[in-house]
């Protein structure tokens, strides 16, 4: 139940908020330096480090994206006729947060903490 | 439908004529998406840096600017199938029309606006700015 209408929630998030704030990085990748300053200075303060808003929407899409990712890949084998045993189909629906959790942090981890020149 | 089995009589006569390609084509994007969006999340967590001369430059190569189409035009599909059931799911009178033509138009709009910027980056890579 709650599994589905996350994958709803993240689903149109996405769509809609992430959408937009993709183009806009598009757009201002393409216009140049000073769009592209613009974006950068919403979502991070001068040292290049995320400010409150960049934390926000970074943190709130790419969790998103890695629970839809996650419900998603459930999704495929329920399609098959697999997984509806009641335990275990409510087993993989709570491991898509614990997946959703542990793979948001190990992408931030690696950007803030993982490249070699700090 | 000629005098065939029952179900080859009915098969393909609902209102629609047709019904699995939604379903279906929401699944083969659905394939799609995770190739690609695992391929971008992997790269762009790999760049050095976010500022403009890396990621334009990164985006200028021709085996970035074309994954990144593909996944634009795999994912923008894919959530407009998506959206498409949601507002099915909860608009049940006129809205439900006007919902529809704006998710068609903000599909079109966000996806033409997001190629022709990976194009244009793309195209005018080692030129100057």
């Amino acid at each position: 139940m709650a599994a589905s209408i996350t994958h709803r929630v993240t689903g149109s998030g996405m769509a809609t908020v992430g959408t937009l704030l993709f183009v806009w990085w598009l757009v201002a990748l393409a216009s140049g330096p000073a769009a592209y300053g613009l974006f950068l200075d919403v979502f991070t303060v001068k040292s290049g480090a995320l400010n409150v808003v960049g934390y926000i929407f970074g943190i709130g899409l790419t969790l998103s994206f890695f629970q839809h990712m996650s419900s998603g890949i459930r999704h495929l084998f329920l399609d098959q006729g697999a997984n509806f045993e009641l335990k275990a189909n409510k087993t993989t629906a709570q491991l898509t947060y614990v997946a959703a959790i542990v793979l948001t942090a190990a992408f931030w981890a690696f950007i803030i903490w993982g490249k070699t020149n700090g | 439908m000629g005098n065939g089995t029952s179900i080859g009589r009915v098969r393909g006569l609902g209102p629609a004529k047709e019904g699995t390609h939604h379903w279906w084509h929401q699944r083969l994007t659905a394939g799609a998406n995770l190739v690609l969006m695992i391929w971008f999340v992997v790269s762009v967590a790999l760049l050095p840096a976010y500022d403009f001369e890396t990621v334009r430059h990164w985006m200028g190569q021709t085996q970035v600017a074309v994954p990144l189409i593909l996944l634009v035009a795999s994912t923008f599909y894919h959530f407009r199938l998506g959206l498409q059931v949601v507002i099915e799911d909860y608009q049940h009178d006129e809205t439900h029309i006007v919902l529809m033509i704006l998710l068609n138009f903000f599909t079109l709009a966000a996806g033409t606006t997001a190629i022709f910027s990976i194009l244009k980056i793309a195209f005018s890579a080692g030129a100057a700015l």
